[in-house]
């Protein structure tokens, strides 16, 4: 199963790199969301609470611009019939999944590197504490908007439906990974940190088997 | 030999209160050619998205089975090919470039001599390394012929199979669903004259209302 979906992911890839569906969105948003923050922040020095909120909200609607495509291309292009007739759901589903977590990590490495660059407040005391929330934050995010996606593809205005379906489910992590990353400004160590970050290791399991159990009944209409 | 066989045991179908059929029974179990006939929205296409393990039955069943064993959905992909003039292949990547991947997705090796056997019998051999997108209508049709061929599959279903040919990729079709007939299903959903005459046995869907 692993190499068919390596497979499925490779041809996502190679696609994207053809027609530039998801990178162009994404980029885009990443410069007008920083470019817009940055502007209206002017010379005012803004707190490190106030920096790691706006951290996760480039995140989570850079996320909502461009994550949807994984599945919503197949549907507009019909191309999901296609898919159905040489794989397995599952199949499917983790080569969708490979490729919407490399796409979180390369976009989310480029606003972290942005960010340290361009905003004072944006200090790390303990980067390995940053680096674990930061590597579950991004695996959570990419699993729940890898199903949602698979959701919305189906439905008419997938536009709108993608972040007001994603919001709910995806707050109790948004507001974690903020937590987490203040707790790595103040240089706060791991073991005051666990509750956090049981809760985001919780939240990538659950959903992870969650989407595993309902992508069946998702992708067969 | 293999054997293979299809089943529909009280096969229901209802989009929301408009029933498309009802109580629907067949069994084919040997090699040949059979068909799905009916008048426009009698559930021609859904039947063999139902068969094919596209999308899901109201009530009732489809049972695939491989030498008396029945194939589990998970692994149907594998023994299905399917053409119809819905289906659409990747527009930005080569005639060859496509069935590598679905080779690879489906997990068995790139037959290439097949592949290549078949485009030449769809006389789409020279043209294999352009981009499909360059490719006409009829020509996108014979290359989803090869999509619903290249794994060799035991159940073959043809969608409205020949919309989009001219006569001559008409009688290439025919001459085609004879040969494949020869050992293995095929099945034909169509209102064509021409198509239903190579049929043995044809459900006609009007009757399961």
């Amino acid at each position: 199963m692993n190499s068919k979906a390596y497979s499925l992911f490779l041809k996502d890839f190679k696609s994207e790199l053809r027609t530039r569906y998801a990178i162009n969105a994404l980029a885009m948003f990443i410069i007008v969301a920083i470019s817009v923050i940055l502007f209206s922040v002017g010379n005012e020095k803004i707190s490190p609470s106030l920096t790691g909120g706006l951290f996760w909200v480039v995140i989570f609607f850079t996320a909502m611009s461009g994550l949807s495509r994984a599945f919503v291309s197949e549907e507009e292009r019909g191309t999901a019939l296609t898919l159905q007739l040489i794989a397995a759901p599952s199949t499917v589903f983790s080569g969708k999944l490979i490729f919407n977590i490399i796409l979180v990590f390369a976009m989310n490495t480029i606003i972290a590197i942005l960010y340290s660059a361009m905003f004072e407040a944006f200090i790390i005391k303990n980067f390995a504490l940053f680096l674990t929330s930061f590597v579950f934050g991004n695996i959570g995010l990419a699993v729940s908007s890898t199903i949602i996606a698979a959701i919305i593809a189906k439905a008419g205005a997938k536009g709108t439906l993608y972040p007001v379906l994603s919001f709910p489910i995806l707050l109790p992590l948004i507001l974690t990974s903020v937590q987490l990353t203040l707790f790595a400004f103040d240089g706060i160590s791991f073991e005051r940190a666990k509750f956090e970050l049981a809760i985001v290791v919780s939240y990538d399991v659950i959903m992870l088997t969650a989407s595993y159990m309902l992508f069946d009944f998702i992708w067969k209409e | 030999m293999t054997s293979y066989s299809v089943e529909a045991l009280g096969l229901n179908k209802s989009f929301g209160r408009r029933l498309i059929f009802n109580d629907l029974q067949f069994k084919f179990d040997k090699a040949g050619v059979y068909g799905v006939s009916g008048p426009n929205g009698s559930g021609k296409s859904t039947l063999v998205k139902i068969i094919a393990g596209i999308i899901g039955a109201s009530k009732g069943k489809i049972v695939h089975k491989l030498n008396d064993k029945e194939i589990v959905a998970e692994k149907l992909h594998n023994h299905i090919g399917f053409v119809s003039p819905y289906l659409v292949l990747y527009e930005e990547f080569s005639v060859y470039e496509n069935f590598n991947f679905f080779a690879e997705i489906r997990g068995v090796k790139f037959n290439k001599d097949r592949i290549d056997y078949l485009l030449e019998k769809f006389l789409l051999f020279k043209r294999k390394d352009e981009l499909l997108k360059t490719y006409s209508s009829g020509m996108k049709q014979r290359v989803k012929f090869i999509f619903g061929l290249m794994h060799s599959p035991n159940l073959l279903i043809l969608d409205e199979p020949t919309s989009n040919l001219d006569d001559e990729g008409k009688n290439s079709i025919f001459e085609l669903v004879q040969e494949e007939g020869q050992n293995s299903i095929v099945l034909i959903a169509s209102n064509e004259k021409s198509d239903l005459e190579l049929c043995s046995d044809i459900i006609y869907l009007e009757k399961y209302k």
